[in-house]
């Protein structure tokens, strides 16, 4: 709580107090203010993206393991069939999001900042959109267990919509007894306002998903933070919960300061209290989960539909017409773009996420994934190329501005040495990567990208070191067999010198000695005639 | 005096007793040395460093027979921390030991081999499943690169492919000259 009253005052601005009953905010610590950039997109209202010829089904569309493959080539299936099943704790179905034909199961680009390909399922469409109905809809949810909704989540492939796609039966399973249930609609973001369109025009369905949630979880208050220049968003809220008479549910306003949106800087806007590094938001008590989540889980429960699409921001100069829309998973981003009225002349770069975190994709054939909140087709105005870097002078800007309060240019000189084992002393691990000490460097260093790089450069000297591990334990165990074998070999040979030792001297055993070890000759070449193979050796 | 005498060996003869059982119950077993230097090895069990297998390297290194820059799948990271431990110099690799390459997995040609398994004595980690006259495979997740099968199939059918990149694997690029990065994240910025 004490660092309610940071230094970086003037960065921060509290709630400009408009509301009635606001409750008490705390502060995060740094973050920026960032121009929204929504103002076009929020203002057209939610349309839907036609089914597309061909849709593109990434197995790993979440954090974790990747699902497998349940149907096989030439098979036809049924919009919100399952096609995918998990093959972990952590990871999540995948259905197929509209009828028609699976065509391949094969690796395809897949959006994700390597540019890489992935197994995919492809379907081509046959235009009838037929619906699959083997999930019942459960509306008398209130007299189901815990563990019923749980496993209705999971089989509906819910994932944490607010970009992380963390799988939301795994975030459910974490007990019971938590004091709250956070509702994350502060999407902060620039250009992203997928979830403030969502509170808008569905807000029934967000209200129904956190009573479902709070059922599931067994908590009995819950609050939606929305941040305090959607009014409209919240209007919308308020009037659904008013008329349900839902008094467990309350909706506080937050101001828009990036990266308010992250669940530990949220957490502490809210409450004041602090996620313990490498720690989860359950270990405090609370649970956070992204609007747009709580509208699906609501849907997967109540009718039974599980996750075939999700609302996505399709906004930039390079677009004629910025929009949300409500996109099938699988569908390319062209046909995204052709429902915002296709390219304008300026179009320059294609994004997907936001301006802060997204990362650029290569074209427009990548299919939007459970992940995919917004697509950013920018100008050359809007994205700028990086002015040449200049050498660190560690003014300290970084450390000002940082969310997770780190020490960016330490972490900097360290990453840029490869010393990786001291980064971990300076917590890289707890680094969001939410870019706000890129824009606050002076020197333009691209700082977030040599996190990024040492993380990933850490975990995989991790995987290696456990491989190592394991074929250390293999050798070993090779070295141990072929030891006892010889061990075994050289003490047959003993007995047998020592037994014609004795048999020296007394014809009749040395006879019976050669008799059997004829015997023994034979009895090996039958054997090998019969079935004409052979062991190792 | 002879009382402090009586004390002085009995002290002794107490400490005597106390020391001589503490090496026996709080023994190590082997050399703990040999275990760190051996934990950074990649324990690819080549046999590059010209020892047959990375412990006996690290046992090598221990005796001040085998320098510290000879394993060529571990590379410069381990060089480093191999010179962190033992707090000598690091040194760039020895090129008789080998060249740097990028991990890599054996893969037989299936329809090519005859069965013999010589590739299956000569794995060191027992990552080729076969028998006698039947088909061999590699399994690739066990499968440490060292390329001690490829020289004895008799029929060539051995290769050794670079390991595919994954989602999983992929790692960012280390911004290699700051002033060509792509973008700037302008936003909020006039």
């Amino acid at each position: 709580m004490a660092e309610a009253s940071e230094p970086d005052g003037n960065r921060i601005h509290q709630g400009s107090g408009t509301k009635v009953s606001q409750p008490r905010l705390w502060h995060f610590h740094g973050g920026l203010k960032l121009d929204a950039r929504t103002a076009r997109a929020a203002a057209e209202p939610l349309a839907t993206v036609p089914v597309p010829p061909r849709l593109i089904l990434p197995l790993t569309q979440h954090v974790g393991q990747p699902a497998e493959a349940i149907v096989a080539v030439g098979e036809r299936v049924l919009k919100g069939q399952p096609i995918a099943r998990p093959s972990g704790y952590i990871a999540a179905k995948v259905h197929a999001t509209s009828s028609g034909t699976i065509v391949a199961i094969t690796d395809h680009p897949v959006p994700h900042p390597s540019g890489l390909s992935a197994p995919c399922i492809v379907i081509e469409t046959d235009g009838q959109d037929e619906r699959w109905d083997g999930y019942e809809p459960l509306p008398h949810y209130g007299e189901l267990s815990a563990n019923e909704l749980r496993a209705r989540v999971r089989a509906a492939g819910v994932v944490g919509l607010g970009g992380a796609a963390f799988p939301t039966a795994v975030k459910l399973g974490a007990g019971s007894g938590m004091k709250l249930l956070i509702l994350n609609g502060a999407e902060c973001e620039p250009y992203i306002c997928c979830d403030e369109v969502l509170l808008r025009e569905r807000a029934g369905e967000v209200v129904t998903g956190a009573q479902v949630l709070m059922r599931a979880l067994e908590i009995f208050r819950c609050c939606v933070a929305i941040e305090e220049d959607k009014v409209l968003a919240r209007r919308a809220l308020e009037k659904v919960i008013e008329s349900a008479g839902e008094s467990r549910i309350e909706v506080i306003s937050v101001p828009a300061i990036y990266p308010e949106g992250g669940e530990r800087q949220l957490i502490k806007v809210l409450t004041g209290e602090e996620v313990p590094a490498r720690g989860v938001p359950p270990d405090i008590g609370y649970l956070c989960q992204n609007v747009g989540t709580a509208a699906a889980v609501a849907r997967a429960v109540l009718y039974g539909e599980p996750l075939v699409s999700r609302i996505v921001t399709v906004t930039g100069d390079g677009v004629a017409r910025p929009r949300n829309l409500e996109v099938r998973l699988g569908t390319p981003i062209a046909a995204l773009v052709e429902a915002c009225g296709g390219y304008t002349d300026q179009a320059a770069h294609l994004l997907m996420g936001g301006a802060m975190m997204g990362f650029p994709l290569p074209d427009d054939s990548l299919p939007v994934i459970k992940g995919t909140n917004c697509i950013v087709v920018a100008s050359r105005e809007e994205i700028r190329p990086r002015t040449p870097s200049m050498p660190c002078i560690r003014c300290g800007e970084c450390a000002e501005v940082c969310p997770a309060q780190l020490l960016p240019q330490q972490l900097y000189w360290h990453a840029r040495s490869g010393e990786l084992d001291q980064l971990e002393e300076y917590h890289l691990f707890d680094c969001i990567e939410c870019g706000s000490c890129d824009v606050a460097c002076p020197s333009q260093l691209p700082l977030t990208q040599y996190f990024r790089y040492a993380k990933t450069e850490l975990w995989s000297r991790d995987r290696d070191r456990a491989r190592a591990d394991v074929a250390r334990d293999r050798f070993e165990a090779r070295r141990g067999r072929l030891e006892a074998e010889q061990e075994v070999r050289r003490r047959r040979l003993e007995e047998k010198t020592r037994a014609a030792e004795r048999a020296r001297g007394d014809e009749g055993a040395r006879k019976a000695m050669i008799d059997e070890a004829l015997e023994r000759v034979q009895a090996r070449r039958d054997q090998d005639g019969r079935d004409g193979t052979d062991s190792e050796r | 005096m002879i009382a402090a005498i009586v004390v002085i060996a009995g002290l002794a003869a107490l400490f005597g007793l106390l020391l001589g059982y503490a090496a026996v119950r709080f023994r190590t077993a082997g050399d703990p040395v040999v275990d760190r230097i051996d934990a950074l090895l990649p324990q690819t069990q080549c046999g590059q460093c010209s020892f047959a297998g990375c412990r006996p390297y690290a046992e090598a290194i221990l005796a001040g027979e085998a320098d510290i820059n000879r394993c060529p799948p571990g590379g410069e990271a381990t060089i480093r921390a191999l010179a962190d431990l033992l707090e000598r110099d690091p040194k760039p690799l020895d090129p008789d030991s080998g060249e740097l390459k990028p991990r890599m997995v054996a893969v037989i040609d299936e329809p090519a081999c005859i069965g013999c398994t010589l590739c299956i004595q000569a794995c060191p980690v027992d990552a080729i499943l076969g028998a006698g006259k039947q088909m061999h495979t590699v399994i690739a997740r066990e499968c440490t690169g060292c390329e001690l099968c490829v020289a004895p199939c008799p029929v060539d059918c051995i290769d050794m492919i670079e390991e595919p990149v994954t989602l999983k694997t992929w790692k960012w690029p280390k911004p290699a000259n700051p002033t060509e990065t792509a973008f700037t994240r302008a936003a909020g910025q006039k």
